[in-house]
């Protein structure tokens, strides 16, 4: 990173850290079919790559039961290996190779789970922890270093078991200063990416149909963080802060809150799974206590 | 625990500033000789000055800080969290305008209640805070209860001014009267930066600590100058921490000792389970009518998932439905104390390079740093003792100190089932 003369990083040198979800049950149920969209995503990975000589790429695969990284552009060993026939260029044969292999493994482990829902979701915390690290690692490396941003390109749906670890990563990233981007591509809208991209300043955008993807990366989020003081970027139309509760991993948008460490249940306990606290009487909101329910012993979303 | 530090020569210490170099060296020296920056540098082959290697050293004392905070964790449960009521007594009193903090009391007073605020906030996201000046003998409420650090700090600085005597016994009438109406899940604490050596009060000023006892008012006090007799007796009646300041660091490090909440106070409060609604931010720009200024606003509100009404700000409370309104991020902002990860185990290094686990620790798991050493040989790691990755030394300090997560954990997919029969 930096072997090139120091003087050329200017403030619109960028880092880029792409989470690409590919995940399996999601791209069963979209009419784009993966490989299409990973033409637009390929696509846009070089134009950030032409944008400036020393702009860097880092793909991380957000799978379904692993994270992986993918590609690196500050690594050499990327070049070569065209005779793939892929039409691709020769900078994305390793991208390609590696992905197909990520693809393999992380559908071989789905397979070992006996029961799967409609749509999984995928392990975005894991990805972004990642991300966070890499990120760290450029920071440690000296003064001058590209800037960094994360873009999730997401189409599964929130995992609310991630929750802890992906508002962790959240407020980690804010404490770096690094953006978190969200393009999502689902159908239902993504709490998780709206509170990321909302606390970290980064921008986010639920394009309503794939065709025109490449349009909207290029767009909005090949814009390196010093031009964006100037552009007019999406605003956020509102942002979902609904919560996971403790107790059943629901997505709730009221709930009861202990006093004591803040859990979240979507019911009301007599007792607080997470530290143990008995509950007095609650005057608040009359709410029926319903006593009959079940003292759940988890220690909720340790995931 | 460190409640007692007081000035070496505190006693004896009297109002004038001459007599100040009692350790012989002024205050603008003193940031100096703590520093030493000079020290962390040595020489290289070429003569040029580079910073001494510290990272082992630093990995080491970061192991060791890790050890102890997981000691403390285990042995006592801090209660993160609790819903506090806090007061913070400024006294701008005219011992306020003395000098011998740079550039005077008062304004350092300022600087570090202005920190401790938002410290505070970051710590405490449900709790609420007020701000009580005492100037010429009589107590004034600067700002009342409210979770907003930004217009607390907005009204101290607006203040900057000391006159007159100062009374203890106002101030903590005034802080009584408030505090007495707060809801009894809540902690109610005070927090005197008091400057004065003397106290006028209208009336007997023990009948109102015990009046403060009997609330269950928890009442610290931080001395600016020397010990008083009075501060320590309320302290100790309500159960506070009595300290004085010895220098600026000192003063900075006493107040942020009260951002944690704690512990002993535990016991006071019912706990209780408190419904909240978590509301969605509306689109910037969007046109509305707020419930708490009965005002058309143009941007971003909040609305109130359980009525729908809108509202300007969080916390607070829903005024169409009473629910209680928070902003979901400021509580998840807590759970990685109720949620931490085990610290990684060092991987020793001496183990031969043939060992099969080493082959799939070529680079750390986090950041893809490779852990190998200088000639290929196996450079120090740690390892998750859960998900069995490896990491380098800055990962784990990372990853521990401001991540939480572990990433290899994370990256595992472990269906509900497992998760359950963890226990
Ligand atoms: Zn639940
Ligand atoms: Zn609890
Ligand atoms: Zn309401
Ligand atoms: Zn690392
Ligand atoms: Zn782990």
């Amino acid at each position: 990173m930096a072997s090139v003369a120091s003087k050329l990083y200017s403030d619109d040198v960028s880092l880029l850290v792409l989470l690409l979800d590919t995940n399996p049950f999601f791209w069963d149920t979209t009419s784009t079919t993966f490989s299409q969209f990973l033409s637009h995503v390929l696509a846009f990975l070089n134009a950030v790559l032409g944008l400036n000589q020393l702009n860097q790429v880092v793909v991380i695969a957000t799978g379904y039961s692993s994270c992986d990284y993918i590609y690196d552009s500050s690594l050499t060993s990327n070049v070569g290996s065209e005779s793939r026939g892929s039409g691709m260029p020769a900078l994305f044969g390793s991208l390609l190779e590696k992905l197909e292999d990520f693809i393999g493994r992380d559908e071989e482990l789905a397979k070992e789970d006996e029961h799967v829902d409609k749509i999984a979701p995928s392990l975005l915390s894991g990805s972004l922890s990642m991300a966070l690290c890499y990120i760290q690692r450029v920071f440690r490396s000296g003064h001058l270093h590209p800037q960094p941003r994360i873009l999730c390109l997401q189409g599964s749906p929130d995992g609310p078991e991630q929750y802890v670890a992906v508002m962790n990563s959240i407020f980690s990233a804010q404490r770096l200063m690094v953006p978190i981007d969200s393009c999502y591509i689902g159908t239902q809208n993504s709490a998780f990416l709206q509170q990321a991209s909302y606390i970290t300043g980064g921008v986010h955008h639920a394009p309503k149909q794939l065709d025109g993807l490449f349009q909207f990366l290029t767009t909005i989020f090949a814009t390196d963080l010093h031009t964006r003081r100037f552009v007019q970027l999406p605003k956020p139309v509102g942002v979902d802060f609904r919560a996971s509760c403790f107790c059943h991993k629901k997505t709730i948008d009221m709930g009861y809150v202990c006093s004591v460490c803040l859990s979240i249940f979507c019911e009301h306990h007599k007792k607080c799974s997470t530290c143990g606290s008995v509950f007095g009487q609650s005057k608040l909101d009359g709410a029926n206590a319903s006593s009959s329910v079940n003292d759940r012993k988890r220690k909720a979303p340790d995931s | 625990m460190s409640n007692q530090r007081k000035r070496p020569n505190g006693g004896e210490r009297e109002e004038d500033d001459e007599e100040d170099d009692a350790e012989g060296i002024g205050q603008w020296e003193r940031a100096y000789v703590d520093d030493r920056s000079w020290e962390a540098l040595q020489e290289d082959e070429s003569g040029l000055l580079r910073p001494i290697d510290t990272s082992a050293i630093y990995h080491a004392q970061y192991r060791r800080r890790l050890r102890m905070l997981s000691a403390a964790a285990a042995g006592t449960r801090i209660q993160k969290g609790l819903i506090r009521y806090l007061y913070i007594v400024i006294d701008f009193s005219r011992a306020a305008a003395e000098t011998d903090f740079r550039p005077s009391r008062m304004a350092i007073m300022a600087k570090h209640v202005e920190a401790f605020i938002r410290e505070f906030f970051d710590q405490n996201p449900l709790s609420q805070i007020g701000l009580v000046s005492i100037k010429n003998g009589i107590a004034h409420t600067l700002t009342d209860l409210g979770g907003s650090p930004e217009s607390h700090i907005q009204a101290l600085m607006g203040k900057l001014e000391a006159a007159g005597d100062s009374s203890l016994q106002n101030a903590l009438e005034l802080v009584h009267e408030h505090l007495n109406q707060i809801p009894s899940y809540g902690h109610r604490e005070v927090l005197i930066l008091y400057s004065a050596l003397s106290t006028s009060d209208p009336g007997d000023i023990m009948e109102t600590i015990q009046k403060c006892k009997k609330s269950r008012l928890r009442c610290s006090v931080i001395g600016l100058s020397a010990e008083m007799f009075i501060c320590k007796h309320l302290c100790q009646e309500t159960g506070g921490l009595y300290s004085v300041a010895v220098d600026e660091v000192h003063l900075k490090d006493l107040l942020l000792e009260h951002a944690p909440p704690p512990p002993a106070i535990a016991e006071f409060a019912i706990s209780n389970l408190i419904k909240m609604g978590f509301p969605q931010r509306a689109a910037e720009g969007s046109m509305a009518i707020c419930s708490c200024h009965k005002e058309v606003k143009i941007g971003a509100g909040y609305t109130c998932p359980r009525c729908k009404a809108r509202v300007c700000e969080l916390p607070t409370e829903c005024t169409i439905c009473g629910l209680t309104l928070v902003s979901s991020p400021h509580l998840a902002r807590s759970y990685h104390h109720l949620f931490p990860i085990a610290p990684f185990d060092e991987v020793p290094t001496l183990t031969s390079s043939n060992d099969p686990r080493r082959k799939l620790g070529k680079s750390c798991f986090g950041c893809q740093q490779s852990l190998l050493g200088a000639g290929n040989k196996p450079g120090p790691c740690v390892t998750c003792r859960k998900c069995k990755h490896y990491f380098c030394l800055d990962c784990d300090i990372y990853i521990h100190e401001s991540l939480h997560n572990c990433p290899g954990c994370e990256s595992i997919h472990r269906p509900k089932s497992v998760s359950l029969m963890e226990e």
